[in-house]
């Protein structure tokens, strides 16, 4: 489902005397349907910027980055953003979204985006947001006004509320608590058994080794310091 | 599936200063793009090029009409593209003033669009007034008073319900969050959001505020000295950009 | 008549420049035409429009009529009379049957104009899109693509507002289907009058233009399919000659507030007593003489 096959990766600091920095060299992975694959290696070592770079967020100097059918790496804008809305999901560290709008439309929204009526969304969206243990008197308020651990599992409600073949998890049970952990690695397990292919970051040694079915140590990827 | 805009070397110059020069992209349906810049780095010039608000020295602007198909703005007649930016056209100004009538009831304002192709069934006309101005929230009760006694954001939302009520297909906006409140802001956002998704629009949207496209446009066009200088996706446009100048306005935004 | 003054106080070649305007008006009916308005020895406002297109009109064996609100014992109409007496010795008359030039400030006859006549009107305000679209340049190319929707913005406001249309005089037409025109001042009562056989000429001195309706032409006051235009009037019957189908006006008669409505047509309004009709307050028109 997800193929990575020799990616490289620089930025070019322009204000800064045009200082290159390479940050991946050939980098190679492959996820099946129905399998999770962890990305480990030291903070810093790329883990963050692989799952950019698989989801179109940074741009790849090199290689081929296949999801489904499209190359990211020269995929059109409008292609990777269909695929990110029907194919590719993403729960990132950080909850962004317009401020004022309810969480329960937060959640709703990528149901939205691929034609699910409004009712089915919102039914879908209740359900995860009782199973993650958010209040059900929270759900009209903006979740910017959330705890951090609230925001974080708002973000992970918003992350599976539609069915995508593929997903990219950074860090999704950081700073929650035991019974949210479970609940996370609980839709995790049942993503996979629909057949998603995840690539997840997991800082977490114990929710790694339930939710995923191999490691990946990044750092071999990282070019050494010049 | 075509562009639903196609635009060509598009180059505009005031005497021998450079409004702005060879700009070519392609418009989707349901896209929102962006374009970003300073003041005076030619992006309200490309917009008013595009909107057929002024007229390009070179290019094409090529609109795919209902009727026609993919026909070419700019050289279209005049009567032929007032027409169209009275329906499948859209265009909201970052003062409202200039996109309303401020003399005119609310509902004679989201009514004028209707009446201008055709419509003449009083009640009708009203009954669809009401109707945009509950979708952007302005009470019915509010339907007969002037714009003048409405605050800044209620005038942006009438303008864009003045500017919607056709069913048009391209909506520009410059700047439509400029000189609000940053509250109003996220309101208007979030509306603007909620009408491009469910209408299906497509939009082109220049502002200089970065979390305004970040939150609002698909994709991104970075323009400075008249030229566009970075495109892509907004968000990698944002978190990876190329051009050093795309770099230092990022690096510029203030984080809260 | 005085010699020292051109026929019609005009000089020859303003008076052709305005047929040449009166011609391209008649040839687009409703269409503005620009013309180069001379200053007149009387104050804009006081029909200085009419009275240049009245003067370029005018032949010697014409029967000139002037009447302001429909009377012609106004001051307004009585100068205009005069001015023309004193400068082109033509005949004059308060009769509309006989008259073969008329020029009106704010009416139209209550008698059915003939093919032989002509109707000149002063005109304050041409343009009927002045006071929703200030910009000459705008309303002009409105004109030229026929986008019309703002003139019908102003009727919604009026029902928006009043629950139906308030607009009573002045109501905007629009001329054989193309041009929207402002019919002057005159009582929307009226309206349905300018499908008539008479030319009718539109002068505006001070904002220097013209515009005709040629005999004939189809002229349609614009509305709403659920609030159409009436021409309204009054319940009830003029006081001096008992007609039911005139503009009346309404005359207050003492401190006490008794009030009266008559004709403003005075010429009609005489015609019928002089043929025997009496209202209630009427009296028959020899003893009124005497």
């Amino acid at each position: 489902m997800i193929s990575i096959e020799n990616v490289s990766k620089t930025f070019t600091l322009h204000n800064q005397n045009s200082a290159v920095i390479p940050v991946m060299v050939n980098a190679n992975l492959r996820v099946a349907a129905g399998e999770c694959v962890a990305l480990t290696g030291a903070s810093g070592a790329g883990k963050s910027t692989l799952m950019r770079m698989i989801y179109g967020n940074y741009l790849t100097q090199a290689g081929r980055i296949i999801v489904g059918e499209l190359d990211i790496v020269t995929a059109l804008p409008r292609e990777i953003l269909q695929l990110r809305r029907e194919t590719l999901g993403y729960v990132s560290q950080f909850l962004r979204v317009v401020p004022r709008v309810a969480t329960l439309d937060v959640v709703s929204e990528p149901m939205l985006a691929v034609g699910v009526a409004r009712d089915t969304a919102h039914e879908r969206a209740r359900e995860l947001l009782t199973r993650l243990r958010i209040p059900e008197r929270l759900w009209l308020l903006s979740p910017l006004t959330f705890s951090g651990g609230e925001q974080q599992r708002v973000n992970i409600a918003r992350g599976f509320a539609h069915e995508y073949p593929a997903m990219l998890l950074d860090e999704p049970t950081a700073s929650l608590d035991v019974a949210n952990r479970e609940t996370v690695l609980s839709l995790i397990e049942e993503a996979k058994q629909r057949g998603a292919a995840i690539i997840g970051i997991f800082h977490d040694e114990a929710a790694r080794k339930r939710a995923c079915d191999r490691q990946i140590d990044v750092s071999v990827y990282t070019p050494r310091a010049s | 599936m075509n562009p639903l805009l196609k635009v060509e070397n598009i180059s505009k110059y005031y005497g021998s200063r450079l409004g702005c020069k060879d700009v070519n992209f392609d418009l989707y349906p349901g896209e929102v793009l962006g374009i970003v810049g300073e003041s005076g780095s030619g992006k309200s010039t490309l917009l008013n090029c595009l909107a057929g608000h002024q007229e390009p020295d070179t290019g094409k602007v090529v609109f795919d009409t209902r009727a026609d198909g993919p026909k070419d703005t700019v050289t279209m007649s005049e009567p032929e593209r007032r027409m169209l930016s009275r329906t499948d056209w859209a265009f909201v100004h970052q003062n409202p003033r200039d996109g309303l009538r401020m003399g005119v009831s609310a509902g004679g304002n989201v009514g004028e669009r209707l009446m201008a192709v055709g419509a003449r069934h009083y009640g009708d006309i009203r009954g669809t007034a009401v109707d945009w101005l509950d979708k952007v929230e302005i009470a019915e009760d509010r339907t007969d008073d002037r714009p003048s006694e409405f605050s800044g954001g209620m005038q942006q939302r009438l303008q864009i319900a003045r500017n919607l009520v056709t069913g048009p297909r391209l909506i520009f906006m410059d700047e439509p969050t400029g000189g609000l409140d940053v509250s109003v802001q996220a309101r208007l956002l979030d509306l603007l959001r909620g009408l491009v998704r469910e209408l299906g629009l497509s939009a082109i949207v220049v502002t200089h505020d970065l979390a305004v496209v970040r939150l609002l446009a698909d994709r991104l066009m970075v323009m400075k000295d008249g030229r566009v200088i970075e495109t892509g996706l907004t968000d990698q446009v944002l978190d990876d950009p190329q051009h050093g100048y795309t770099q230092l306005l990022v690096s510029s935004v203030l984080q809260v | 008549m005085s010699t020292e003054y051109n026929f019609a106080y005009l000089d020859e070649q303003t008076k052709r420049m305005i047929r040449r305007a009166l011609l391209k008006g008649v040839a687009i009916p409703g269409y503005q035409v620009p013309f180069a308005s001379r200053e007149m020895p009387m104050p804009y406002g006081w029909g200085t429009g009419g009275v240049q297109v009245t003067a370029a009109c005018l032949k010697p064996d014409d029967t000139l009529k002037v009447i302001d609100q429909g009377a012609d014992d106004t001051t307004n109409a009585v100068s205009i009379r005069k001015f023309f007496e004193k400068t082109a010795a033509v005949a004059v008359s308060e009769k509309t049957e006989e008259s073969t030039v008329i020029q009106t400030r704010h009416r139209i006859p209550e008698q059915d104009l003939t093919e032989d006549q002509i109707l000149v009107y002063q005109v304050p305000i041409p343009e009927p899109l002045r006071f929703l679209e200030p910009r000459e340049t705008e309303t002009r190319k409105m004109h030229a693509l026929e986008e019309y929707g703002l003139m019908h913005v102003k009727l919604y406001e009026d029902i928006a507002r009043h629950g139906r249309i308030a607009t009573s005089y002045a109501y905007p037409v629009k001329v054989e289907g193309r041009y929207v025109m402002d019919p002057s001042p005159i009582p929307k009562f009226d309206n349905p009058k300018m499908e008539m056989a008479a030319l009718q000429l539109f002068g505006a001195g001070r904002e220097q233009r013209i515009y005709a309706v040629p005999p004939y032409t189809k002229v349609v006051s614009l509305d709403f399919e659920d609030h159409p235009f009436e021409k309204g009037g009054a319940p009830q019957a003029c006081g001096l000659c008992d007609a039911h189908d005139a503009y009346l006006d309404e005359v207050i008669m003492d401190d006490a507030g008794t009030r009266m409505f008559v004709c403003s047509d005075t010429d009609y309004c005489r015609m019928r007593r002089e043929a025997g009709h009496i209202g209630e307050m009427g009296v028959p028109l020899a003893e009124d003489a005497a």
